[in-house]
């Protein structure tokens, strides 16, 4: 199709009428109903709903990592057939390899280089996270955020074009998660990665997310989708912000009064 | 425990032991059972004959070669059992029927097999060391956290890579043990092995001095001999936990 002008941004992720059921015969139980998304080329996307509604399932399923009951998963127009490492997915710190050094993390799927471009890759992206002088310590040897950081690296440096994250601040401290969370951002806007972040925080949707895909409680369906448009760096207490926060806070039902 | 106790009441313990056992022997009037001062002169005469480091050199190097091959064949058959569910469930009666058999029971048929020599004790402690070797680590395997396989399988890697570089060490802390508990049987059983299947070692040591003469002075040195080197066998495969990369099998930080 040469010489066509495209005039829309590429459509990165399509799901269609996706469902998702667990257990036999009587013991079923719906986790998903009837996803349908679009997730453009180099969006931040927030799923965001109460836990256990099967969001992570639906992380899993897009990851490559289950197969839905029904419904179809295409990225980059070919269907999901399993992982892929182009498109890496970050669990809670507690991914990271304990046998290896931040280093040996950090260049786990660089097998395919040669030893100089792998040396040159684990040091950008040691410098990336800001872990330098930690190169040779072991995970037990670090902080909760600091694996994290290893994690993200260790995704990063195999350069994927999108990033799956399931929960991944959700076990470190509050002043941890938002450093983490503002670091991700910068290294979202230097790397221009497509990214799906599942998370249970309303805040932390509204802080990075380009869209917010709210969800229902099990079975999950997608209740709306709310475009987050305020610039980064986001002022956390603008009006903008807070009217945001506050229609996702009763759409999914919460009084934000304690 | 003050840091004095903790030294001076196992060494009071064992003195305790040591003069019980000596006045034992004296008010028992037996002229068979030595006294300690007699187990000391056994020690003695052992090593100023160069039988002591012949015997412990054979032994050692029974175990050596018995051990060291059910450790390059046991891995990689526990990494296969416990990968492969079919692969365990086709094997599992046969490993369970053999697995209670003692490897004392193996004696008629290993000396059957490879005569009174080397190879039938070798063949008994890698048949001993095999067992606890293998199930460990199947153990492991099952017990490696699900997240580091989906993260190995994310990254691409091949089924033999995705065995070699995440399964196997996810399942190293449980291998090691499974070495350690196979290194103390293995002991166990070059002694059993030695009485009957060869002619040197400490097994033998112990057999012949009550055989030829009932010199027990002997026989209760070879006992305490089998008795430190079993302990410094331990002590040594205990120093793999400390390796940097295995601690966190070992030591919850």
């Amino acid at each position: 199709m040469a010489g066509m002008v495209q005039t829309t941004v590429r459509s990165k992720l399509s799901l269609t009428g996706l469902n998702m059921t667990f257990g036999h015969g009587n013991e079923v139980v719906d986790v998903l109903e009837n996803i349908d998304l679009e997730v453009r080329e180099g969006e931040f996307i927030c799923l965001l709903g109460p836990s256990g509604c099967g969001k992570s399932t639906l992380l899993n399923i897009v990851g490559g990592f289950l197969k839905p009951s029904s419904g179809e998963v295409v990225i980059d127009g070919e269907p999901v057939r399993g992982p892929d490492p182009r498109r890496i997915f970050v669990f809670q710190e507690r991914g990271v390899f304990p046998w290896l050094t931040v280093e040996g993390n950090i260049g786990f799927g660089l097998f395919r280089l040669s030893r100089q471009e792998k040396a040159r890759r684990i040091a950008h992206y040691v410098e990336l996270v800001g872990l330098q002088g930690f190169e040779r310590a072991y995970p037990h040897e670090l902080s909760g955020g600091m694996k994290q950081r290893v994690e993200v690296a260790r995704a990063l440096a195999v350069n994927p074009d999108m990033l799956f994250l399931d929960e991944p601040f959700g076990a470190l401290d509050s002043i941890t998660r938002l450093e983490m969370r503002r670091e991700l951002l910068r290294i979202w806007r230097a790397e221009r990665k497509t990214i799906l972040f599942v998370t249970h925080d309303i805040e932390e949707s509204v802080q990075l997310a380009d869209r917010v895909v709210v969800m229902s409680t099990r079975p999950a369906r997608i209740r709306n989708i709310m475009e987050i448009n305020i610039p980064h760096p986001r002022d956390i207490s603008s009006r903008r912000y807070l009217d945001l926060r506050d229609s996702i806070f009763e759409q999914i039902g919460l009084a934000h009064k304690i | 425990m003050k840091r004095w106790e903790a030294y001076t009441l196992p060494l009071l313990a064992t003195v305790a032991l040591l003069l019980l056992w000596h006045w034992s022997v004296i008010w028992t009037h037996t002229s068979v059972f030595p006294r300690p001062v007699d187990v000391q002169r056994g020690v003695i005469e052992l090593f100023s004959k160069g039988l002591l480091w012949g015997y412990t050199r054979d032994s050692l190097y029974r175990v050596g070669v018995g051990y060291g091959a059910a450790v390059l064949l046991g891995i990689p058959m526990g990494l296969v059992l416990g990968w492969y569910p079919t692969a365990a469930q086709t094997t599992n009666p046969v490993i369970q029927i053999l697995r209670p058999i003692s490897p004392l029971a193996w004696i008629p048929v290993s000396v059957l097999w490879f005569g009174v020599t080397d190879a039938a004790a070798i063949f008994l402690i890698f048949l001993a060391s095999l067992f606890p070797i293998v199930l460990a680590t199947m153990d492991g395997v099952h017990g490696a956290p699900g997240m580091f396989v989906d993260a190995g399988r994310n990254f691409g890697l091949s089924t033999p890579a995705l065995l070699s570089r995440v399964v196997f060490p996810a399942a190293l802390p449980r291998i090691i043990i499974g070495l350690r508990i196979a290194l103390g049987v293995a002991w166990l059983v070059v002694v059993a092995a030695e009485m009957i299947a060869v002619d040197s070692g400490l097994g033998y040591l112990i057999i012949d001095s009550r055989n030829a003469g009932k010199r027990y002075h002997l026989v209760i040195a070879g006992m305490l001999l089998i008795g430190v080197i079993g302990l410094c066998l331990d002590t040594g495969i205990r120093q793999l936990e400390k390796f940097k990369f295995l601690r966190w099998g070992f030591y919850h930080e």
